[in-house]
Formats: structure tokens, sequence, C-alpha cells
């Protein structure tokens, strides 16, 4: 602060000036102040890029069949073993990885936008809107899961998009009661107050205010529900209501015919079962690490 | 307090000023509802018939102790509240039944300073941020730079460094967020500011600079302004005129020399002898007037004068008939003694 000595006031530029690049100081304050969320940034971008590079990164097809080498335990050839039809686990974990890392963020993400909206409008608008809403809120989650689910499949027939939709669907509403009650305690803080007493648009507040203050949680159900999506699309593939086979995806690998060998070849169930935590431990944690860097007051702070 | 705080300001605002705010039998009850299917069973009467004005340029003190409604008057002049009955006028606009649409531009003209300086600023926000909102709300200083600079020069007139903009209110002291508090108020240059116990949650000493930066800033902007508060040492620094409210009502208005000098109301008087002496020889010695009792509930305030059931010079009438705000002198009493 050497250089703003003068007592000039409004002439001095010094403050003007804003920092380069905000995106590169997140950056290197991830990898300085919270190094665990760091490798789990880095561990969901290899899987990421795992999964939109499988095509060239797969030693065999995902559906590539082999019977000569049905349940051979991992080795040089089959890094993580093969399946009971003699399939390359690796080569499906990585194509496995496209399918289900889409579906567990784009879900997830649906999920998260849809509690958000729900949430704030009725927290912060409250009264009789809120009462409605929130009882069609209670009707839904009423209902069991698996026979919305069972209804919807049944009738526009499985497949990637309306697995996405309906798990989104689901976990958003049910999480609308999460971010509701965050906004119910923001709205009585004195600086909404304050908003609204200089003349701020109820859009503005909630945009402004609201939504920045209510993003802690909001990251937290994001990335529990990221795990939560790509386990539920298991419990789906596994009714057969999910993506359809030979598709690989981590939850049909688990679910499947694994179960079945789970003596004979456990590596069978160990490659995707391992992964799917890896991912969602990974995701938690940089979850975490976004949320404590993004609010102002933990600067500084481990 | 500073020696600042012992120089006196003129009491009397100027003979010909004009009336900035007017409010007249404001009432503002809440309903408390009640039962199985939810009827209104009562109401809450924290506003109950007030009246008062204030002049250009002046500060109107509004003091009673917790509950007396004299908040709840402050944010019914800001429209934050539903009225029940009565009317505000604001520079010569009635604004009783303005809605939120209408009362948007009415807002750049009256801002507010909160009690509670920590949760009064956005924890998300800089204060460059912070002080600027009221800017991009009114569209003023439309353009990025200029904006900043605004803020700037408004953070140096509070008497904060221009290069504390891009800070976040956490790293700030309760004093320096009053102040921060003070300049977003200020940013759209209103005509009336409503202060809501600015200093009562900062220390004595940060008390003092806050309440002189207060004066120092009315003085040069001529802004009028209403300060409630419950400290009766920095409503008498503050304020030209007082307002003494009691359960809803206002009990009695006069200048500020004249209330401190020669109380009338029966519940004046006793807040005045409350007051304790620094000299702790006369402290001792003086009589001591304590008024007994509870503060009845405002949902049933008592019949007639609602102070009569503490009243020391309660007389029958009191409990029948209730007084109404007259001129006694130079100020205004509502009691049935004058």
């Amino acid at each position: 602060m050497a250089e703003i000595t003068t007592d000039t006031g409004v002439g001095v530029r010094p403050a003007l000036a804003r920092k380069p690049s905000a995106f590169l100081e997140f950056f290197s304050r991830l990898f300085r102040e919270k190094p665990l969320g760091a490798i789990g940034a880095v561990v969901c971008l290899i899987f990421l890029f795992a999964g939109i590079f499988a095509d060239l990164l797969a030693p065999y097809g995902f559906n590539l069949i082999m019977p000569i080498n049905r349940m051979k335990p991992p080795s040089l050839q089959f890094w993580f073993g093969t399946d009971n039809l003699g399939r390359d686990i690796f080569s499906r974990i990585l194509y496995g990885a496209r399918l289900s890392v889409i579906i567990g963020l784009s879900a997830a993400l649906l999920a998260t936008v849809l509690s958000i909206l729900l949430g704030i409008t009725t927290g912060y608008l409250g009264g009789r809107f809120d009462m409605i809403v929130q009882r069609f809120v209670d009707a839904w989650m009423s209902f069991p899961d698996i026979v919305i689910l069972i209804v919807v499949v049944s009738v526009v027939g499985p497949g990637m998009p309306q697995v996405i939709v309906v798990l989104g669907c689901l976990y958003g509403i049910a999480g609308s009661r999460i971010i509701r009650s965050a906004v119910i305690s923001v709205r009585e803080q004195s600086y909404i107050h304050a908003a609204q007493s200089i003349g701020g648009t109820t859009p503005r507040i909630l945009w402004y205010h609201v939504l920045p203050n209510v993003m802690p949680p909001v990251i937290v159900l994001f990335t529990t529900r990221v795990g939560a999506v790509i386990l539920a699309e298991a419990a789906l593939s596994f009714l057969g209501l999910g993506v359809p086979p030979p598709a690989p995806t981590w939850g049909g690998m688990l679910t499947g015919s694994a179960r079945n060998y789970m003596y004979l070849a456990p590596w069978m169930a160990l490659a995707p079962g391992i992964c799917l935590t890896l991912v969602v431990f990974s995701i938690n944690m940089f979850g975490d690490a976004l949320r404590d860097l993004l609010d102002p007051r933990m600067r500084g702070h481990r | 307090m500073s020696d600042a705080m012992t120089q006196e300001r003129p009491a009397e605002p100027k003979a010909t000023a004009n009336v900035i705010l007017d409010v007249e039998d404001l009432k503002i009850h809440f309903p408390v509802y009640g039962g199985l299917i939810q009827k209104q069973v009562g109401a809450v009467k924290a506003v109950d018939g007030v009246s008062f004005q204030v002049f250009e340029g002046e500060t109107l003190g509004l003091v009673g102790e917790s509950g007396c409604g004299k908040s709840t008057t402050g944010l019914a002049v800001l429209r934050m509240l539903p009225v029940t009955a009565g009317r505000i006028v604001f520079e010569g606009v009635n604004i009783t039944h303005h809605d939120q649409k209408q009362m948007r531009p009415i807002r750049r003209r009256m801002q507010m300073v909160y009690q509670d300086p920590f949760g009064s600023l956005d924890p998300r926000m800089t204060v460059g941020e912070i002080v600027g909102e009221p800017l991009v709300i009114h569209k003023l200083h439309g353009e990025k730079k200029e904006r900043r600079e605004r803020v700037m020069s408004l953070l140096e007139m509070v008497g904060l460094r221009h290069d504390m903009i891009d800070r976040y209110p956490h790293q700030f002291s309760g004093g320096q967020r009053q102040r921060i508090s003070i300049a977003r108020a200020l940013a759209v240059e209103p005509r009336l500011l409503i202060c809501d116990e600015p200093v009562s949650a900062l220390d004595v000493s940060i008390q003092a600079q806050v309440v002189n930066l207060f004066q120092e800033l009315q003085e040069r902007l001529g802004i009028s302004s209403i300060f409630v508060a419950h400290d009766l040492a920095v409503v008498r620094h503050v304020s030209q005129r007082i307002a003494v409210m009691y359960l809803g009502t206002i009990v009695e208005i006069s200048s500020r020399d004249e209330l401190y000098a020669n109380p009338k109301h029966p519940y004046t008087q006793a807040l005045m002898a409350a007051i304790p002496v620094a000299n702790p020889v006369i402290e001792a010695a003086r009589a001591h007037q304590i008024i007994t009792g509870e503060v009845p509930s405002a949902q049933r305030p008592p019949p007639g004068c609602r102070f009569h059931p503490r009243c020391v010079h309660a007389m029958p009438i009191c409990s029948e008939q209730t007084p109404e705000l007259k001129n006694h002198g130079s100020s205004k009493v509502a009691c049935h003694l004058f």
C-alpha cells in the first residue's frame, strides 16, 4: 500500500486497477490453501478426460467379448481383469466414465438449479405462494422415487436423457427444502432489509444478495447429489430402466453380473466400486474447497 | 465522551424551515392470529396514533424504552411496513398508500442507517459494491469507473481510506462498518436520513466518533434526520427536537433544551431522572424517581392515558380519557396535568 500515501483522495488510481486474472488467482489459491480440494479437482478432471477420450484410451472395445479370457484377474494384459463374458473391465470403466460422469454431473446440475429456483422463490417470497408450492413438494416427496421412475420410463422408454431429467427432478424438488431453509435465515438479515429500503427490486435482491449467501449449502448439495445420482442410475440400470445395455455404466457394472460372481471374480465389482467412490469423494472434497474459497470471510484461512 | 460532545448546537431550527416529513395520526398494528382457523384475534398496537413533523435540516430525536414503537415508526416512514391508518407526507407527497414500485424513486430521497453494524452489510460484497449499490439501483453515476470514484469520495467523506474499497465487511470493526453504512445511505444524496439506533451497538468511545461524524455530515449536507435511540445522552447531543414515546404514542415533543431543562410529562421526568450524574456526590444526594411496574402489553394497552398505571400523578380522569398532544409553552405534551 506504499504507493497510496497521497492525500488528494479521488484522483488516486492504484485501487482502481483490478487484478489481472481472477481465474488464475483462484487456482493458485486452490492449490495453496486447499491441497485436498485441488487433488479432488485433478481426479475429477482425470475421469472427465478419461470419459471424453475413452475411444482413444481404451485398449479394447467396451463390448468386445473374448470367451477365452473370461473372468481373468487383473494382469498386464487386462489391467482391471475381465468380466464373465470376457470383456476388458478397464475399457468398460473408461467408457462407463463417459456415461456415469455425464449423467452424474448433468442430473446433479439440473437438480441443483431446480432446488435453487424453487427454494429461493418460496423461501424469500413466503406467505401463500410458499404454502401452495411446498404442499406440491410434499406430495411429490411422498411418492416413492421408484414409482415415479417406472411411470416416466415406461411412458418415454429407457435412455440417458430420460434418466437425467427424471433423476434431476427427483433430487431437485426434494433438495429445494434445504435451499428454502437457508434462504429463510438469510431473508431475515438486515442487509436484505437494507437492500429493500434502498429500493432494490426482488429479482435483484435474489440474485445479488440471497443467492451468494446461500452458496455454501448449494455447493454441498450439488457435490453430494453427483454421487447420489451415479448410484441411483446404477439402481435404475439394475431394474432395466437405466441406460440400456450393452452400454457400460459404473452402476450397471457394479450391480449386474458382478454380484453373481462376487466370490469367483471380486475384481468385477471392485473396479467400478473404487472408481465410483473415488469420483464421489473427489467431488465432495472439491466442493468443500470451493465453498471455503468463495467465502470472503475465509480468505487467508486454511 | 470527547470534547466535541459538549459543543452545543443551535437548539431551534430556522423559523422559516420547511416541513420535509409530516406524519399524522400514524397507526401500525400487527395482527395476531389464533385459534384453529387462524382467525385474527387481536393486534399488537406497536404505533398507535403518532403525529410529528420533521423540518428541513433538523434532527428529530425519537426516544423511549424498548418496545415503545420508535423503530417501527422509523420503518413505517420508509414504508417498509404496512400502515394501518394515518398519513405520511414526504416532501409534499402523500406516500401512505404508495406501492413498492411507486416508492422506488422516493427511496432515493430517504435512506436508513441500521442498528446492527454486523448484519446490515452483505458479507459477500466488497465495500465498493455495498456503497455503490444504491447508485446502481437508482442509475446514478452509470459508468463503472465514475461510480468507483464516487464511492471512494464517499468513503473519505465518512473518514475511511479510499483504498479500503475492495475489502469485505468482515475486515472492519464495528465503528468502521457503521461508517460504511452511513456512506451507503449518503450515496444517493438523500434529504431524510432515518437512523435506527445507529450507535447503540458500538463501544462508548466509538459512539462519540460516529455521533460526531453524523453531526458533521448533517451540517455539511443539510440533511434532515430522524434519530431513533434509547440513549438520552446521545439524543441530546445530536437532535434539535426530541419526541418521547411510550407504548406506541408520543407523550411529549419539544426542543432539546426545553426537554432537558424542563421535562413536563411524568414519564419524561422519570426518564430524565434516570440519567446518572457524573459526580458521585451529587448522584448519591439527588432524589431518584423510579418508575414501578412493567410496560403493559401493546396488544391490550390500558384505557385512557397509557402511562397511568405507572404514573405517580395519576388521577381518576387518566384511566378514562386519553390525553391529547397539546401545546404547552414551546412544547407539546399529552397529559391531563396540563
